[in-house]
């Protein structure tokens, strides 16, 4: 019947399998995927779970949640200080790791290799590059853009134009680089690119290189689609025991922790950002039933699956962020950020050499407090982010998957941090107002948007979208740990997903109410170090595999 | 009174298979008509595969047997899914079209109150199928 391999993918996501989708190499192992699940009926569902790992995960998760909120003052300054050690002493490994793959990716765009094609070489994609898209940015970065698109521009720009303080011969001052003391537009040029920076090519290169790892390890290798997997060529066999179970644990507990405590903070800017546009109160009780919706939303999409429920509202969600941008550069000053769109691109690949270099850097408290936190925060993403953009990859080759998650997500970074950021340096420069300037960190935005005409609807876009951003990655995120902790099964019985997401929501609850939030994201950033090295040892699994597939 | 029974097989619970099978191959047997087990599998590797070819070929073996062993013609037929979990109801409704079955023949669990929240498919599959549903418990 329908067995024509060049056929387009089914949008319904259910294809008859075609003829054989071209040679791949897959690795010999003597281990089946789910060997060391265990099949338990808890109540009325049906649980299909990864023994250790499931147990372990929760466990952990459960403790470091117990502990926190018993002991929040000793162990919030024990989790920072863990974090700053991080950042602060490790910052050269951090930032020469980030170029790593950022070179890699670009190197296997442009060689031979980024011919193989991941699933096969007739292998089809499974999804349209609009559904696509709009997955790779709900999960991986949506809800930043939006905090941090007009906050973070604004703090770079202050912090150049102030210029170079010091004490005793150490810098004090946050300035990017040498700063800019006194020079607005110089300033302002520093800032974008400093932004940039932390938002474009790095951050979506630690992401490609775990997605394109497990992409390869399983679609092509026939590897389970867990984080394990990529150690396959470095610790063979042996990633089915404990050295594999460790690494599966650190990943679910960073994701988890990572979004469990992005969504408490998300709540508390979401119900200041209410109480700012409509005068709701702005109390513990809204927080949680902030919490309760974007949780029971997450929940019905969970269930409803990848297509009906994942992917319907990313694409929602892109449409919206594509009409607020829209709105931005239109009603905005337009000559100024479309002009600025390739100004800043330009600062950025000027100023790129500088702020990436790893070593002898005297802005230590930019390129460590900043450049190096960021760094870890991506990376310790990394795990879910990339699980998830693997999940949806299928049937792209090498270039096609870097280009499009590399360079395209960069340069729409490049143009929302010039709409939002530079519109509201604008402000600050050209007209002089300084409330968004003042304003903190979660008004920024909507303070922004008080410059432009038609406030009341695009503050309530934006106010929909930070909530539909939060939604989407806790869908998504459900589903990874879901998929580890289920030994890299991913049609696992659906209430263990749904399971995920409410115990997310909980522990956000458990910690906003509590106290923790901060204690845990730090512990969660320090996650980073040990991905670090994974995604190190991933960059050699992934040379190795793609020089064994056929092109 | 049928000219093609449909019966979704999940291939990772064999021992869960036979009654179902059991049940349209008498059935099939009863009216002189042909069976398709049909497969749902994803795209990442399975328990039951490495790839969907693989499945492919592991259910192709099943229909043999079961041919060869029954003397009732067996045909089968793999479906990709991104997200089966989700998507089984979905896909044997399309191959149901696929096909032109006008019986399916399915294992179901004994509904629990867990249904309410998680239903069961071969629950949803009966109230979405235009044609006969036959629910093995």
């Amino acid at each position: 019947m329908n067995d024509d391999p060049t056929r387009a993918p089914d949008p319904s996501g259910i294809d008859a399998i075609p003829a054989p989708e071209g040679a791949t190499t897959p690795i010999d192992t003597d281990y089946t995927i789910g060997q060391d699940n265990v099949e338990l009926q808890v109540g009325p569902f049906g649980l299909d779970i990864h023994n250790p790992v499931f147990l372990i995960s929760g466990l952990t998760v459960v403790a470091f949640v117990v502990l926190t909120l018993a002991f929040q003052n000793s162990v919030e300054p024990l989790f920072a200080g863990l974090r700053d050690f991080l950042t602060s002493t490790l910052d050269w490994f951090f930032l020469g790791a980030a170029n790593v793959f950022v070179v890699l990716c670009l190197v296997l765009i442009a060689s031979p290799l980024g011919k193989v094609r991941l699933g096969g070489r007739e292998a089809t994609p499974d999804y349209s590059y609009i559904g696509w898209f709009a997955m790779l940015f709900a999960a991986g970065m949506g809800i930043g853009l939006m905090f941090y698109g007009v906050s973070e521009p604004i703090s770079h720009y202050s912090t150049a134009i102030g210029g170079i303080a010091s004490e005793g011969g150490v810098r004090t001052d946050w300035a990017p680089l040498g700063g800019a003391a006194g020079d607005q537009a110089e300033a302002a040029r520093l800032g974008m690119a400093a932004t940039i920076f932390h938002w474009a090519l790095h951050p979506w290169a630690i992401y490609a290189i775990v997605a394109l790892a497990l992409a390869l390890f399983s679609y092509n290798k026939g590897l389970p689609l867990t984080i394990r997997s990529i150690f396959y060529p470095v610790f063979g066999e042996r990633v089915w025991g404990w050295t594999g179970h460790v690494i599966d644990v650190l990943a679910v507990f960073a994701t988890l922790f990572g979004l469990a405590t992005s969504l408490g903070f998300g709540a508390e800017q979401a119900s200041a950002g209410l109480a700012f546009l409509f005068g709701l109160p702005d109390t513990d009780g809204s927080k949680v039933v902030l919490i309760l919706a974007i949780t029971g939303v997450a929940l019905i999409s969970v269930a409803a699956g990848l297509d009906a429920g994942v992917k319907r509202l990313s694409e929602v969600n892109m449409v919206l962020a594509a009409v607020l941008l829209g709105f931005v550069v239109l009603v905005g000053p337009t000559m100024l950020i479309l002009g600025g769109f390739f100004q800043n691109l330009w600062a950025y690949v000027a100023y790129l050499p500088a702020l990436s270099n790893p070593v002898g850097r005297e802005d230590a408290n930019f390129s460590q407090g900043w450049t190096a936190f960021y760094w870890a925060w991506w990376i310790s993403w990394s795990p879910f982010v990339g699980m998830f953009i693997a999940r949806v990859s299928r049937g792209r080759t090498v270039r096609e998957f870097l280009t499009c998650v590399l360079i395209i997500p960069s340069l729409v970074s490049v143009l929302w941090m010039t709409a939002f950021g530079g519109t509201a340096i604008d402000q600050i420069v050209s007209r002089g107002i300084t409330a968004v300037q003042d304003a903190p960190l979660e008004l920024k935005l909507f303070e922004m948007l008080q410059g432009l005409p038609l406030t009341q609807i695009t503050s309530f876009v934006g106010i929909v979208l930070v909530i539909v951003f939060f939604v989407t990655s806790s869908d998504s995120g459900s589903l990874v740990i879901d998929t580890i902790t289920a030994g890299g099964k991913v049609n696992a019985p659906v209430p263990q997903r749904m399971f995920w997401a409410v115990f997310e929501g909980l522990i956000a609850i458990a910690l906003l109410l509590g106290g923790g939030l901060a204690a845990l994201q730090a512990m969660a950033v320090s996650t980073g170090f040990p991905f670090t090295i994974v995604l190190l040892l991933g960059c050699f699994a992934i040379v190795k595999g793609l020089m064994s597939e056929p092109r | 009174m049928y000219s093609k029974i449909l019966t979704p097989v999940d291939l990772a619970h064999r021992e869960r298979l036979a009654k179902a099978v059991d049940t349209a191959v008498d059935l099939a047997r009863h009216w002189g008509i042909p069976v398709v087990l049909v497969g749902v599998t994803e795209a990442a590797p399975s328990a039951v595969a490495r790839n969907p070819q693989e499945y492919a070929r592991e259910l192709a073996a099943v229909a043999e047997e079961t041919a060869r062993a029954t003397g009732v013609a067996v045909e089968a037929r793999t479906y990709t899914a991104h997200d089966p979990a989700t998507q089984i109801d979905d896909t044997i409704l399309k191959a149901v079209a696929d096909t032109g079955a006008d019986l399916v023949v399915m294992a179901s669990h004994a509904p629990t109150v867990g249904d309410a929240l998680v239903p069961s498919h071969g629950g949803r599959l009966a109230s979405h199928a235009a044609i006969s549903v036959f629910l093995v418990r």
